[in-house]
């Protein structure tokens, strides 16, 4: 029952998606104008309804209903409830059908809140947005139907891949899709303003929250899958250039040059085209990497099921977004009057200057990504990696943080080098200091890394610069915001270089009582022993980690075995210090009785993932800061509105 | 040091920039790929025509039985990877994946030393939803020679 009630609300929700597009488009001509009234409420109905069907799949998975085919093959009764609850989503169909909750939802809110456009970019807006969640809604209903029966209910669940039995699971899909539903949002507004040719500060302002918002969520989810890929894999790296994790990358690199041609508009009403191309690129982003991730062209852990149907139809909708866009780019381009001019050396200069890197960054890794699969087509097999995509994204990434460091101290419009040789002075002794302590104390160091060593401090540095003889009570929450996102960014760096340069492997077959050195600590193997756990068991090993001589710490990696579905998992363990990570992995026992392990010292390798939160935190002030004066100045015109018809009585 | 751009041409300044940053990005892109990419052979095709050494290559096949051994310390192994035609000698330091038995299937990740393939990683067939990408058709198309071999 729950389940036909699920369907039948989507199916509805699908029909009002039509009836908006449909009045949405005709409300643009004059002679049936009087049906723009109609679009807001059905907008708003259709959030509503998705997230009522949305809320159906919870509770069939929450009740583990075997019946219903999708429950049947990825839950299992057994299972804790976090991942009864994650499960929804942990696979095909359950995480289509969590993207579109959350894009009618975020469709319904705009819907409800937006009153700074144009009445008509804002129908135009929303018109773009049905035609968008049309598409997903076809594919939801056509080639992957959550609420699907069984002829006869599965006497017990499949279960869910030990890999995706993490709690990072029950956070990482959703985070990274109200990420690409934000750029869908900004999106839609690209393509209202372009339809009603209204691309100014006004559509800048309504785009910005939402290309902000996507942003916040995208950092943390990037954030938040690399340090789930350093500890589940038990490889003990980061980030490995897969295609999955690219695909979370590029919509991020658009997202962030978006947000800050954003600003550029918001500001001085520059950079208008550009913008509007950003937005454009940047859900086509999202598109590639929701085809490349759930296509089943990749073979992951994230490409559910292998259906060729599905592939091509998200293929097609990838070609109809992405062309029509483009088309209507082409079209209008031309027709949107150029916006404010500028200096060589100006804020804009630096903006355009890195937002053109950005894109350079993300050209190489799309054509990286793609590559593989192109050859693939034409019948030879390779795999792109490190090698190409470190040193050749190095080559903009360089040049664009050496810019990031200047920009934000320069001047709107036009600018004078006198005014600011201490701002750029200060950094650049900095990263020379850095550099040359690099070179002479912990030579011979690759070349990336050393780089990295010598921009972190010297952009640290200049980030803070912005806050420099400001009232500190005074300054407005997105300045902090971007000081504390470029902060994040040199956090970051600092980090990778650290790891890059300085960390120290160890692999050794131990007898229980041998120890190991490990950069600064010694490790001595204690003991091996089963241990079991809700459903799995595994082997746990107990390791004595001493820093420097320093007093023992217990690890416990463990290398974990699930029985429904059958499968296994190590499970590393971690030592955090201020300074870096002990990383140990648990691997087999040899033929003489002694087990392998394989530990890592890893110093400053934290900083990278606090470096992403910093990252995200600067956005969230940016957002609070921006929301808040939103939220002042509609107050302020009710409250003018609301005179003004007392007098009028 | 008045350097405003003349009203007309900032535009297509910035559209030439843009553009040149761009293919630039192409052109570099193209260029590293033709010597970065790691390509795939089967152990025929490396014995045939051997990439240059120190070259990151894949190379995929089936262990062959009896063929695993372990080095004193315990954490190298020697191994075979072969298929119908030819017999590739393989280096590995590491802790193998779960799946990684003689006779199955694997990728490894590395570059030749001589005449041995020094692999930095190995992807074993991991489960029914997660297979190297190289390794589908290939369990098809040798499927008959595992069997034959692993009776």
């Amino acid at each position: 029952m729950i389940a036909e009630l699920g369907l039948a609300m989507l199916w509805m929700a699908a029909a009002l998606a039509v009836l908006q597009l449909a009045a949405g488009v005709l409300a643009l001509r004059p002679a049936t104008a009087q049906l723009a009234g109609v679009v807001r409420p059905v907008a708003m109905l259709q959030g509503v309804l998705v997230a009522f069907a949305f809320a159906a799949l919870v509770w069939l998975f929450l009740s583990t209903d075997l019946s219903v085919k999708l429950v049947a093959s990825n839950s299992h009764s057994a299972k804790p409830f976090i991942f009864k609850l994650a499960g929804t989503w942990g696979n095909h169909e359950g995480s289509m059908l969590m993207w579109v909750t959350i894009m009618s939802l975020a469709g319904g809110f705009v819907a409800l809140i937006e009153k700074r456009l144009k009445e008509e970019t804002l129908i135009a807006t929303l018109a773009g947005q049905a035609f968008v969640s049309l598409g997903f809604y076809a594919f939801l209903l056509l080639a992957s139907n959550p609420f699907e029966r069984l002829p006869e209910p599965a006497p017990e669940g499949l279960g869910l891949n030990p890999l995706l039995q993490d709690v990072g699971l029950a956070f990482h899909p959703p985070t990274l899709y109200v990420g690409y539903v934000g750029l869908s949002i900004a999106f839609s507004f690209a393509i209202g303003a372009l339809i009603t040719r209204d691309v100014g500060p006004a559509f800048a302002r309504a785009m910005r929250p939402w290309v902000l918002g996507a942003w916040i969520f995208l950092t943390l989810g990037i954030t938040a899958g690399s340090y789930w890929a350093y500890y589940t894999l038990g490889w003990g790296g980061w980030w490995f250039w897969d295609p999955v994790e690219n695909a979370s990358l590029m919509p991020w690199l658009a997202a962030t040059a978006l947000l800050h041609s954003c600003s550029v508009l918001a500001a001085r009403n520059a950079l208008r085209t550009w913008t509007v191309m950003l937005g454009v690129i940047a859900f086509s982003m999202s598109m590639v990497g929701t085809f490349l991730v759930r296509s089943g062209i990749l073979t992951s852990v994230h490409a559910f099921a292998v259906d060729p149907t599905r592939g091509s139809f998200i293929l097609g909708l990838l070609a109809i977004y992405i062309g029509g866009a483009l088309l209507l780019f082409a079209l209008r381009a031309s027709t949107v009057t150029e916006g404010a001019r500028f200096a060589v050396l100006s804020r804009e200069s630096a903006l355009v200057f890195n937002n053109v890197m950005l894109c350079g960054i993300l050209g190489i890794v799309l054509i990286g990504t793609l590559y593989p699969l192109l050859t693939e087509a034409m019948g030879v097999k390779v795999s792109v990696g490190p090698p190409y995509f470190n040193p050749v994204s190095a080559v903009f990434a360089i040049p664009m943080m050496l810019v990031m460091a200047v920009g934000p101290v320069l001047r709107w419009r036009e600018d004078t080098g006198g005014r600011i040789t201490w701002q750029v002075a200060i950094p650049a002794l900095v990263t020379a200091a850095a550099l040359l302590v690099v070179e002479l104390l912990f030579a011979p160091i690759n070349l990336l890394p050393a780089l990295g060593l010598a921009i972190a401090p010297g952009l640290a540095v200049a980030s803070v610069q912005p806050l420099v003889g400001r009232n500190l009570r005074r300054t407005p929450l997105p300045i902090y915001g971007m000081v504390i996102g470029h902060l994040g960014i040199a956090v970051a760096l600092f980090g990778m270089a650290n790891e890059g340069a300085f960390s120290t492997e160890r692999l050794a077959a131990m007898n229980p009582g041998d120890s190991q050195q490990v950069g600064p600590f010694k490790v001595t193997l204690q003991d091996i022993g089963p241990i079991a756990g809700p459903n799995w068991t595994a082997l746990e090993a107990t390791v004595s980690a001493s820093y420097a001589g320093g007093t023992a710490t217990v690890l416990r990696p463990q290398a974990r075995t699930f029985a429904n579905p059958p499968g296994n998992r190590t499970e590393s363990a971690l030592l955090t210090r201020w300074n870096g990570q002990l990383y140990a992995v648990l691997g087999e026992e040899g033929e003489d009785g002694r087990w392998q392990m394989r530990f890592w010292w890893k110093p400053f390798v934290p900083m990278i993932w606090y470096g992403g939160m910093l990252v995200a935190l600067g956005g969230l002030l940016a957002l609070l800061g921006r929301v808040a004066r939103d939220v002042k100045r509609l107050v302020a015109i009710d409250k003018i509105a609301w005179r003004r018809e007392r007098q009028g009585r | 040091m008045s350097t405003v751009i003349k009203a007309k041409h900032q535009r297509l300044v910035l559209i030439v920039f843009a553009l040149v940053a761009l293919i630039g990005a192409g052109l570099l892109a193209a260029y590293a790929l033709k010597n970065q990419a790691a390509y795939f052979y089967l152990p025929s095709e490396l014995a045939a025509k051997p990439p240059e050494a120190g070259r990151a290559v894949r190379l995929g096949g089936m262990v062959e039985k009896g063929s695993i051994r372990t080095r004193p310390d315990g954490v190298t192994i020697d191994f075979v990877v072969k298929d119908d035609k030819a017999r590739v000698p393989v280096r590995f330091s590491g802790i193998t994946p779960d799946l990684f038995v003689e006779g199955s299937g694997v990728v490894a990740e590395g570059r030749m030393e001589g005449t041995t393939f020094v692999a930095d990683n190995l992807l074993a067939k991991h489960d029914e939803k997660y297979v190297p990408r190289e390794m589908k058709d290939m369990s098809s198309a040798e499927a008959k020679a595992v069997i034959a071999e692993t009776k």
